[in-house]
């Protein structure tokens, strides 16, 4: 999982990180044992439904102040590491 | 490798005693003003990094709001699909790659806003069922620099725009209905009309606003059960689609008749090479960790609003075509039901029904439609439908000859000019038909023997006779005349 996650991890921090999702597991366990049949889904702890904005434009981000705050820039764009996989 | 054994040329070419199984993932961009949670400008060829916001960006602390108007193409997009358009939730799909500063994607996972749909391809009246046509967020653009043509391997960094991070799409997932490279080719085709005609997306594949995954399997014939797929991506053309689909069904043929397995994996196109190269290594498993996306509330579409937006959809393809059939007796195969495909494909239907509703004459109207105003689409809005039929009524009142009426069309296209003043300009004035008997007979006097042999019914020489007049005329004859003139001199 750590792997998945792309972390480097201790070997004592994968031990804690184990228990606790160890517990985890167990807790959802619990869960699945109830009878929720009669029960529908819950999408969203709001009720709320439907919450649109009108399709207009708004103000952009000034490009070289965004640009600043980045690690690395060139020719107007991001500059990022090499990529190794490819985009999913 | 079995991958060099694979010759890539070719067309769609027939593997003997094998079937291909072909299911598209078609994305395509709607055409809203802004992007699909934040109100940056969607538009295409902007500067780099000009239409970007806190909420594009994932900066923290922002928050995403849905564009109703996304929604509602959506839902467009579904109704024209033959979808059941129901209530949906969205996800964030996580993973690794810098295309999305937020580090996610929201998409519609569990539950699409558009499910269990068809459409039907006009040219070999398929019905292909869509699966899901879902709503999520594009990604941003990498650049990969010093590689090679733009391609990952080699390359030394990577350059990111983010504009069309967040642009609104709607992906169209088909069952893996389709049979061979051919009816992939119809079946993007009529999606990319369908999509135009209901004003969703603009359809360009050429800007990317319509990009096609295609998932290909094999099967002998008579086997019921797939193959194992591949999903092929990269596929900016339909040229590229009709190629990449037969050279991956060639290369899996050859792997399974040597022995070997298809390994289900993601592919590459490469255009220039015609080759798909495996993308990722099959021991890297992605876990997209999908979960809903805690930011945004479910949609439920109330019966009323979908009823409202059907509403608003405008003539779809096959009604288009219904149109036109009409004015050929219902013809429904053979090359004027093929024109009439094309021009409908093309978005000239209206150009030709209205010219025939003006008195133009259907056949000739839809011929030139379909040759000479298609091979200049993109000054179709200088043609007004009254200047298109006069050309049409000149032409087939005999006022301008076949090869004068495309002249004039080609320059109608270019300048706006009605077609009595291009034919005007070009000095394609009506030839009279005095002028022209005079013409016949100076051929018939310079040609004894060929009218001998004309004149005791070796109709072919007719096309030598008309070739002649039209030489000496410099092209300006029309040929229904001269071969009518031809008809009375013989008897």
């Amino acid at each position: 999982m750590a792997n998945l996650a792309k972390l480097s991890l201790s070997e004592e921090e994968e031990l804690m990180y184990t228990d606790q999702l160890a517990a985890i597991l167990d807790h959802a366990r619990d869960i699945m044992a109830l009878d929720t049949d009669d029960l529908s889904p819950t999408a969203h702890p709001l009720e709320l439904r439907n919450v649109f904005r009108p399709d207009v434009e708004a103000a952009s981000l000034s490009r070289d102040e965004v640009l600043s705050q980045a690690p690395a820039s060139e020719d107007g764009r991001f500059l990022v590491p090499r990529i190794l996989g490819e985009a999913p | 490798m079995a991958d060099d054994a694979v010759s890539s040329g070719g067309a769609d070419g027939v593997l003997p005693g094998w079937e291909i199984v072909v299911g598209l993932e078609v994305h395509c961009e709607l055409k809203t003003r802004t992007k699909l949670f934040c109100g940056c400008a969607n538009s295409f060829g902007q500067e780099p990094n000009t239409s970007i916001c806190p909420v594009c960006l994932g900066l923290p602390g922002s928050l995403p709001v849905i564009n109703k108007q996304a929604v509602e193409l959506a839902i467009r997009i579904g109704l024209s699909l033959n979808c059941t358009v129901d209530k949906s939730i969205f996800h964030r799909k996580n993973y690794f790659y810098p295309d999305m500063p937020k580090d996610y994607q929201v998409s519609q996972y569990e539950k699409a806003i558009n499910e269990n749909g068809f459409l039907e391809l006009p040219l070999s009246k398929k019905v292909v069922r869509i699966e899901r046509a879902h709503i999520e967020e594009d990604t941003g653009k990498s650049m990969h620099v010093g590689g090679d043509g733009g391609r990952i391997h080699g390359a030394v960094h990577s350059l990111v725009d983010y504009n069309r991070a967040g642009i609104p799409l709607v992906e169209i997932v088909s069952a893996p209905d389709l049979r061979s490279a051919e009816e992939a080719r119809e079946y993007v085709t009529e999606l990319r009309s369908i999509l135009v005609a209901s004003a969703a997306s603009d359809g360009k594949m050429e800007e990317g606003s319509l990009r096609v995954d295609a998932n290909v399997s094999v099967r002998r014939l008579g086997v019921e059960e797939f193959g194992t797929r591949c999903e092929i991506k990269n596929l900016n053309s339909l040229r590229s689609l009709v190629r990449a689909i037969g050279y991956e069904a060639r290369r899996q043929v050859a792997l399974i008749e040597s022995g070997e397995k298809v390994v289900q994996q993601t592919r590459h196109w490469n255009e220039d090479q015609g080759v798909t190269t495996a993308m990722r290594s099959k021991e890297e498993a992605y876990d997209y960790r999908y979960f809903p996306e805690p930011d945004l509330v479910p949609l439920e579409p109330s019966a009323e609003w979908v009823t409202e937006i059907r509403s608003h959809i405008g003539l779809l393809p096959a009604s288009r075509r219904e149109r036109l059939t009409s004015l050929f007796n219902g013809v429904s195969s053979g090359p004027v039901y093929d024109q009439i495909v094309t021009a409908v494909g093309l978005g000239l239907d209206d150009l030709v029904a209205g010219a025939v509703a003006k008195g133009a004459e259907p056949r000739l109207a839809l011929a030139r439609a379909t040759n000479e105003v298609a091979s200049d689409l993109g000054n179709l809005e200088m043609l007004t439908v009254d200047n298109f039929t006069e050309a049409i009524r000149m032409e087939s009142e005999g006022k301008l000859s076949a090869t004068q009426a495309k002249t004039v069309l080609g320059k109608m296209l270019e300048s706006g000019a009605n077609a009595r003043e291009v034919a005007k300009s070009l000095g394609f004035e009506a030839m009279d038909s005095t002028v022209i008997e005079g013409l016949v007979d100076q051929v018939i006097r310079s040609s004894p023997k060929e009218w001998e042999r004309f004149s005791s019914g070796e109709d072919q020489l007719a096309g030598f006779f008309v070739g002649q007049v039209m030489k000496l005329s410099k092209g300006k004859a029309d040929g229904k005349i001269v071969t009518s003139i031809l008809r009375s001199r013989r008897s």
